[in-house]
Protein backbone atom coordinates (compact mmCIF):
# COMPACT_ATOMS: atom_id res chain seq x y z
CA UNK A 1 0.00 0.00 0.00
CA UNK A 2 1.32 3.38 -0.66
CA UNK A 3 0.44 6.71 0.85
CA UNK A 4 0.23 8.45 -2.43
CA UNK A 5 -3.26 8.75 -2.56
CA UNK A 6 -3.75 11.11 -0.09
CA UNK A 7 -4.80 14.48 -1.68
CA UNK A 8 -2.42 17.08 -2.34
CA UNK A 9 -4.20 20.01 -0.28
CA UNK A 10 -5.80 18.94 2.88
CA UNK A 11 -8.55 20.93 4.55
CA UNK A 12 -6.08 23.20 6.68
CA UNK A 13 -4.79 24.50 3.63
CA UNK A 14 -7.88 26.23 2.18
CA UNK A 15 -8.68 29.57 3.36
CA UNK A 16 -11.65 29.72 6.38
CA UNK A 17 -14.52 30.82 4.75
CA UNK A 18 -16.82 33.45 5.81
CA UNK A 19 -19.78 31.53 6.32
CA UNK A 20 -21.84 33.45 4.74
CA UNK A 21 -23.18 30.43 2.75
CA UNK A 22 -27.17 29.66 3.07
CA UNK A 23 -29.57 26.52 2.51
CA UNK A 24 -32.99 26.54 2.03
CA UNK A 25 -34.89 26.36 5.40
CA UNK A 26 -36.76 23.71 3.94
CA UNK A 27 -33.38 21.16 3.70
CA UNK A 28 -32.75 22.10 6.89
CA UNK A 29 -35.74 21.03 8.43
CA UNK A 30 -35.91 18.00 6.54
CA UNK A 31 -32.20 16.96 7.23
CA UNK A 32 -33.16 17.81 11.02
CA UNK A 33 -36.00 15.58 10.67
CA UNK A 34 -34.51 12.80 9.81
CA UNK A 35 -31.91 13.25 12.46
CA UNK A 36 -34.54 13.00 15.19
CA UNK A 37 -36.18 9.79 13.32
CA UNK A 38 -32.68 8.06 12.67
CA UNK A 39 -32.26 8.75 16.57
CA UNK A 40 -35.70 7.67 17.72
CA UNK A 41 -34.90 4.44 15.78
CA UNK A 42 -31.85 3.77 17.78
CA UNK A 43 -33.38 4.34 21.25
CA UNK A 44 -36.32 3.23 23.21
CA UNK A 45 -37.37 5.48 25.89
CA UNK A 46 -37.33 9.42 25.82
CA UNK A 47 -35.20 10.07 27.69
CA UNK A 48 -32.69 8.22 25.53
CA UNK A 49 -33.56 9.74 22.38
CA UNK A 50 -32.97 12.86 24.26
CA UNK A 51 -29.51 11.99 25.34
CA UNK A 52 -28.71 11.06 21.44
CA UNK A 53 -29.84 14.28 20.38
CA UNK A 54 -28.13 16.38 23.16
CA UNK A 55 -25.43 14.12 22.40
CA UNK A 56 -25.18 15.13 18.16
CA UNK A 57 -25.48 18.70 19.09
CA UNK A 58 -22.30 18.21 21.67
CA UNK A 59 -20.35 17.00 18.59
CA UNK A 60 -21.95 19.95 16.32
CA UNK A 61 -20.85 22.96 19.37
CA UNK A 62 -17.13 21.42 19.60
CA UNK A 63 -16.67 21.96 16.30
CA UNK A 64 -18.25 25.96 16.32
CA UNK A 65 -15.93 26.82 19.26
CA UNK A 66 -12.61 27.25 16.98
CA UNK A 67 -14.28 28.43 13.89
CA UNK A 68 -16.66 31.32 15.55
CA UNK A 69 -13.75 32.17 17.98
CA UNK A 70 -11.30 32.37 14.88
CA UNK A 71 -13.61 33.90 12.89
CA UNK A 72 -15.60 36.74 14.83
CA UNK A 73 -13.31 37.01 18.02
CA UNK A 74 -9.92 37.25 16.02
CA UNK A 75 -9.17 33.74 17.98
CA UNK A 76 -9.17 35.30 21.63
CA UNK A 77 -11.36 33.42 23.62
CA UNK A 78 -13.56 34.62 26.85
CA UNK A 79 -12.70 34.56 30.48
CA UNK A 80 -15.10 35.67 31.96
CA UNK A 81 -18.83 33.74 32.77
CA UNK A 82 -21.03 36.57 31.69
CA UNK A 83 -19.04 37.68 28.87
CA UNK A 84 -19.33 33.39 27.70
CA UNK A 85 -22.82 33.77 27.88
CA UNK A 86 -23.54 36.76 25.89
CA UNK A 87 -21.16 35.69 23.58
CA UNK A 88 -23.57 32.35 22.70
CA UNK A 89 -26.70 34.76 23.21
CA UNK A 90 -25.65 37.10 20.49
CA UNK A 91 -22.53 36.12 18.24
CA UNK A 92 -23.35 32.41 18.17
CA UNK A 93 -26.83 32.67 17.91
CA UNK A 94 -26.97 35.38 15.21
CA UNK A 95 -24.38 32.96 13.27
CA UNK A 96 -26.35 30.07 13.36
CA UNK A 97 -29.65 30.88 13.54
CA UNK A 98 -29.39 34.62 12.27
CA UNK A 99 -30.80 35.93 15.11
CA UNK A 100 -30.34 36.61 18.79
CA UNK A 101 -31.53 34.30 21.77
CA UNK A 102 -34.51 36.34 23.13
CA UNK A 103 -33.85 36.47 26.33
CA UNK A 104 -30.99 35.91 29.17
CA UNK A 105 -31.29 35.44 32.55
CA UNK A 106 -30.03 34.26 36.13
CA UNK A 107 -31.89 32.20 38.64
CA UNK A 108 -33.08 33.78 41.50
CA UNK A 109 -32.63 30.94 43.41
CA UNK A 110 -29.21 29.28 42.49
CA UNK A 111 -26.63 31.36 41.69
CA UNK A 112 -24.90 28.98 39.58
CA UNK A 113 -28.07 28.78 37.58
CA UNK A 114 -29.04 30.83 34.29
CA UNK A 115 -31.75 31.01 31.92
CA UNK A 116 -31.80 31.23 27.88
CA UNK A 117 -35.07 31.88 26.96
CA UNK A 118 -35.99 31.53 22.31
CA UNK A 119 -39.70 31.38 21.96
CA UNK A 120 -39.47 29.36 18.98
CA UNK A 121 -36.09 27.48 18.07
CA UNK A 122 -35.51 26.69 14.67
CA UNK A 123 -35.38 23.56 14.83
CA UNK A 124 -39.04 22.82 16.74
CA UNK A 125 -40.58 24.74 13.77
CA UNK A 126 -41.61 21.89 11.92
CA UNK A 127 -41.97 19.90 14.60
CA UNK A 128 -45.24 18.49 16.57
CA UNK A 129 -44.64 16.46 19.34
CA UNK A 130 -47.28 13.40 19.86
CA UNK A 131 -48.91 13.50 23.22
CA UNK A 132 -47.59 10.32 24.51
CA UNK A 133 -44.01 12.08 24.24
CA UNK A 134 -45.16 15.80 25.95
CA UNK A 135 -41.69 16.12 28.13
CA UNK A 136 -39.52 15.43 24.56
CA UNK A 137 -37.86 18.91 22.97
CA UNK A 138 -36.06 18.52 20.00
CA UNK A 139 -34.47 21.43 21.06
CA UNK A 140 -31.90 18.96 22.84
CA UNK A 141 -30.11 19.56 20.01
CA UNK A 142 -29.49 23.04 20.85
CA UNK A 143 -28.68 22.87 24.39
CA UNK A 144 -26.32 19.99 23.54
CA UNK A 145 -24.70 22.60 21.04
CA UNK A 146 -24.63 25.53 24.43
CA UNK A 147 -23.19 22.78 26.53
CA UNK A 148 -20.34 21.88 24.44
CA UNK A 149 -19.80 25.22 23.98
CA UNK A 150 -19.02 26.33 27.54
CA UNK A 151 -17.99 22.84 28.40
CA UNK A 152 -14.96 23.00 25.91
CA UNK A 153 -14.07 26.88 26.38
CA UNK A 154 -13.88 26.22 30.55
CA UNK A 155 -17.18 26.55 31.75
CA UNK A 156 -17.99 23.25 32.72
CA UNK A 157 -22.09 23.28 32.82
CA UNK A 158 -24.76 20.69 32.02
CA UNK A 159 -27.31 22.14 29.76
CA UNK A 160 -30.82 21.17 29.46
CA UNK A 161 -33.95 22.41 26.59
CA UNK A 162 -37.56 22.80 28.77
CA UNK A 163 -41.16 23.96 27.48
CA UNK A 164 -41.03 27.09 29.06
CA UNK A 165 -42.48 30.23 27.70
CA UNK A 166 -41.76 28.72 24.51
CA UNK A 167 -38.06 26.56 24.92
CA UNK A 168 -35.58 27.63 27.99
CA UNK A 169 -31.91 26.17 27.88
CA UNK A 170 -31.32 25.56 31.92
CA UNK A 171 -27.71 26.44 32.21
CA UNK A 172 -26.03 24.70 35.35
CA UNK A 173 -22.52 25.60 36.07
CA UNK A 174 -20.07 23.99 38.20
CA UNK A 175 -19.32 25.18 41.49
CA UNK A 176 -15.90 25.37 40.49
CA UNK A 177 -16.53 27.79 37.40
CA UNK A 178 -19.03 30.35 39.54
CA UNK A 179 -16.30 30.60 42.21
CA UNK A 180 -13.41 31.29 39.83
CA UNK A 181 -15.01 33.76 38.22
CA UNK A 182 -16.13 35.21 41.80
CA UNK A 183 -12.09 35.26 42.50
CA UNK A 184 -12.01 36.83 38.90
CA UNK A 185 -13.75 40.04 40.08
CA UNK A 186 -12.08 40.11 43.26
CA UNK A 187 -8.96 41.19 42.31
CA UNK B 1 -48.55 29.66 -12.47
CA UNK B 2 -49.56 33.10 -11.06
CA UNK B 3 -46.90 33.26 -8.97
CA UNK B 4 -44.24 35.03 -9.43
CA UNK B 5 -40.73 34.00 -9.54
CA UNK B 6 -39.74 36.42 -6.89
CA UNK B 7 -41.47 34.28 -4.73
CA UNK B 8 -39.51 30.96 -5.07
CA UNK B 9 -38.36 30.02 -1.85
CA UNK B 10 -37.78 32.51 1.20
CA UNK B 11 -36.53 31.32 4.32
CA UNK B 12 -33.02 30.52 4.71
CA UNK B 13 -30.95 29.35 7.33
CA UNK B 14 -26.83 29.29 7.73
CA UNK B 15 -25.22 26.58 5.94
CA UNK B 16 -22.80 25.81 8.48
CA UNK B 17 -25.76 24.62 10.36
CA UNK B 18 -26.24 22.53 7.64
CA UNK B 19 -22.71 20.99 7.18
CA UNK B 20 -22.26 20.30 11.01
CA UNK B 21 -25.60 19.03 11.79
CA UNK B 22 -24.84 16.30 8.69
CA UNK B 23 -21.51 15.68 10.14
CA UNK B 24 -22.26 15.38 13.40
CA UNK B 25 -25.58 12.53 11.86
CA UNK B 26 -22.81 10.92 10.14
CA UNK B 27 -19.97 10.69 12.55
CA UNK B 28 -22.71 9.51 14.96
CA UNK B 29 -24.02 6.71 12.42
CA UNK B 30 -20.26 5.45 12.04
CA UNK B 31 -20.12 5.05 15.50
CA UNK B 32 -23.56 3.06 15.48
CA UNK B 33 -23.06 1.04 12.48
CA UNK B 34 -18.91 0.82 12.13
CA UNK B 35 -19.12 -0.15 8.37
CA UNK B 36 -18.87 2.31 6.28
CA UNK B 37 -20.80 0.67 3.32
CA UNK B 38 -23.52 0.32 5.58
CA UNK B 39 -23.34 3.70 6.18
CA UNK B 40 -23.43 5.36 3.03
CA UNK B 41 -26.40 2.77 2.36
CA UNK B 42 -27.83 4.19 4.99
CA UNK B 43 -27.47 8.01 4.31
CA UNK B 44 -29.03 7.14 0.65
CA UNK B 45 -32.41 5.93 2.39
CA UNK B 46 -32.49 9.11 4.58
CA UNK B 47 -31.71 10.85 1.47
CA UNK B 48 -34.67 8.66 -0.19
CA UNK B 49 -37.04 9.83 2.96
CA UNK B 50 -36.37 13.77 2.59
CA UNK B 51 -36.46 13.02 -1.60
CA UNK B 52 -40.12 11.98 -1.27
CA UNK B 53 -40.90 15.05 0.75
CA UNK B 54 -38.80 17.80 -0.62
CA UNK B 55 -40.46 17.30 -4.17
CA UNK B 56 -43.79 18.76 -2.77
CA UNK B 57 -42.26 21.68 -1.58
CA UNK B 58 -40.23 21.97 -4.68
CA UNK B 59 -43.71 21.78 -6.79
CA UNK B 60 -45.93 23.99 -4.58
CA UNK B 61 -43.03 26.82 -4.54
CA UNK B 62 -42.12 26.79 -8.11
CA UNK B 63 -45.59 25.82 -9.54
CA UNK B 64 -43.78 23.94 -12.04
CA UNK B 65 -45.75 21.76 -14.44
CA UNK B 66 -44.85 18.39 -16.29
CA UNK B 67 -41.43 17.73 -17.57
CA UNK B 68 -41.45 17.03 -21.36
CA UNK B 69 -38.38 14.83 -21.40
CA UNK B 70 -35.49 14.02 -19.45
CA UNK B 71 -33.42 16.97 -20.34
CA UNK B 72 -35.89 18.99 -18.72
CA UNK B 73 -36.22 17.06 -15.52
CA UNK B 74 -32.32 17.47 -15.62
CA UNK B 75 -33.14 21.43 -15.51
CA UNK B 76 -35.69 21.67 -12.95
CA UNK B 77 -33.25 19.29 -10.59
CA UNK B 78 -30.62 21.69 -11.42
CA UNK B 79 -32.98 24.31 -10.30
CA UNK B 80 -33.65 22.17 -7.33
CA UNK B 81 -29.96 22.10 -6.31
CA UNK B 82 -29.80 25.80 -6.08
CA UNK B 83 -33.20 26.32 -4.23
CA UNK B 84 -32.29 24.11 -1.54
CA UNK B 85 -28.72 23.53 -1.22
CA UNK B 86 -27.58 27.12 -2.91
CA UNK B 87 -25.24 25.83 -5.45
CA UNK B 88 -25.64 24.89 -9.00
CA UNK B 89 -24.43 22.09 -10.99
CA UNK B 90 -23.53 22.12 -14.12
CA UNK B 91 -25.54 18.77 -16.12
CA UNK B 92 -23.17 17.37 -18.03
CA UNK B 93 -21.77 13.91 -19.64
CA UNK B 94 -25.18 12.74 -21.22
CA UNK B 95 -24.93 9.42 -22.81
CA UNK B 96 -25.67 8.56 -26.00
CA UNK B 97 -28.60 6.96 -25.66
CA UNK B 98 -29.88 9.91 -23.28
CA UNK B 99 -31.33 8.17 -20.24
CA UNK B 100 -27.90 8.67 -18.25
CA UNK B 101 -26.40 12.14 -17.42
CA UNK B 102 -24.48 13.78 -14.51
CA UNK B 103 -24.35 16.64 -12.14
CA UNK B 104 -21.35 18.57 -11.68
CA UNK B 105 -21.03 20.34 -8.73
CA UNK B 106 -18.11 22.69 -8.11
CA UNK B 107 -18.70 22.94 -4.67
CA UNK B 108 -20.89 21.43 -2.09
CA UNK B 109 -22.07 22.86 1.25
CA UNK B 110 -22.38 19.63 2.85
CA UNK B 111 -18.73 18.82 2.20
CA UNK B 112 -17.27 22.25 3.27
CA UNK B 113 -14.57 21.78 6.83
CA UNK B 114 -15.17 18.11 6.26
CA UNK B 115 -11.79 15.77 5.57
CA UNK B 116 -12.19 12.06 5.12
CA UNK B 117 -9.83 9.90 7.64
CA UNK B 118 -7.84 7.56 5.84
CA UNK B 119 -9.87 4.49 6.84
CA UNK B 120 -13.08 5.83 5.60
CA UNK B 121 -11.99 6.32 2.13
CA UNK B 122 -15.04 4.05 0.68
CA UNK B 123 -17.80 6.04 2.60
CA UNK B 124 -20.05 7.89 0.13
CA UNK B 125 -20.58 11.05 2.67
CA UNK B 126 -22.35 12.59 0.12
CA UNK B 127 -25.06 9.89 -0.81
CA UNK B 128 -27.73 11.53 0.82
CA UNK B 129 -28.10 13.32 -2.29
CA UNK B 130 -28.49 10.70 -4.60
CA UNK B 131 -30.84 9.12 -2.15
CA UNK B 132 -32.62 12.58 -2.50
CA UNK B 133 -32.60 12.31 -6.35
CA UNK B 134 -34.30 8.64 -6.28
CA UNK B 135 -36.80 9.51 -3.87
CA UNK B 136 -37.99 13.31 -5.36
CA UNK B 137 -38.16 11.76 -8.67
CA UNK B 138 -39.92 8.42 -7.83
CA UNK B 139 -42.94 10.75 -6.47
CA UNK B 140 -42.97 12.40 -9.92
CA UNK B 141 -43.06 8.86 -11.28
CA UNK B 142 -39.49 8.52 -12.62
CA UNK B 143 -37.54 5.28 -11.47
CA UNK B 144 -34.26 6.51 -11.50
CA UNK B 145 -30.58 5.04 -10.05
CA UNK B 146 -28.01 7.31 -8.86
CA UNK B 147 -24.75 7.27 -7.68
CA UNK B 148 -21.66 8.98 -7.04
CA UNK B 149 -18.44 9.32 -9.95
CA UNK B 150 -16.17 11.76 -8.66
CA UNK B 151 -15.92 12.83 -5.13
CA UNK B 152 -14.08 16.18 -3.74
CA UNK B 153 -13.36 14.69 -0.36
CA UNK B 154 -11.24 11.70 -2.26
CA UNK B 155 -8.99 14.49 -4.32
CA UNK B 156 -11.62 14.90 -7.37
CA UNK B 157 -11.38 18.29 -8.53
CA UNK B 158 -15.39 18.00 -8.26
CA UNK B 159 -18.14 16.20 -7.32
CA UNK B 160 -20.11 14.33 -10.12
CA UNK B 161 -23.23 12.71 -9.39
CA UNK B 162 -24.46 10.29 -11.89
CA UNK B 163 -28.36 9.81 -13.05
CA UNK B 164 -29.98 6.87 -15.19
CA UNK B 165 -33.00 6.71 -15.97
CA UNK B 166 -34.82 3.34 -15.65
CA UNK B 167 -37.95 3.64 -16.42
CA UNK B 168 -41.44 5.61 -15.76
CA UNK B 169 -43.57 4.37 -13.04
CA UNK B 170 -47.40 4.03 -13.82
CA UNK B 171 -49.95 5.13 -11.14
CA UNK B 172 -49.79 2.55 -8.21
CA UNK B 173 -52.51 2.34 -5.46
CA UNK B 174 -51.77 4.16 -2.33
CA UNK B 175 -50.49 1.90 0.16
CA UNK B 176 -52.88 0.09 2.44
CA UNK B 177 -56.19 0.27 0.04
CA UNK B 178 -55.31 -2.36 -1.90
Amino acid sequence: MSLSNRPKTSILDKPLSKGKGEVSLSCFALLFSEVVQYSQNKSSTVPELQNRLHSLGYNVGSKIIDLYFVRERNAKREIKLLNILLFIKSTLWKALFGREAEKLEHSNDDENTYYLMEKEPLVNKFISVPRDKGSLNCAIFIAGIIESVLTGTGFAAKVTAHWHKGTTYMVKFDESVVARDKQLEDK
Amino acid sequence: MSRSSSRIDTKKVNSELVTLTYGALVAQMIKDLDNADDVSKQLERLGYNMGIRIVEDFLSKTGSGRCLDLKDTADKVQMAFKMYLGVQPNVANWSAAGDEFSFILDSNPLTELVELPDDLKNLKYCNIICGVLRGALEMVHLDVQSWIVQDQLKGDSNTEIRLKFIRRLEDSIPAGED
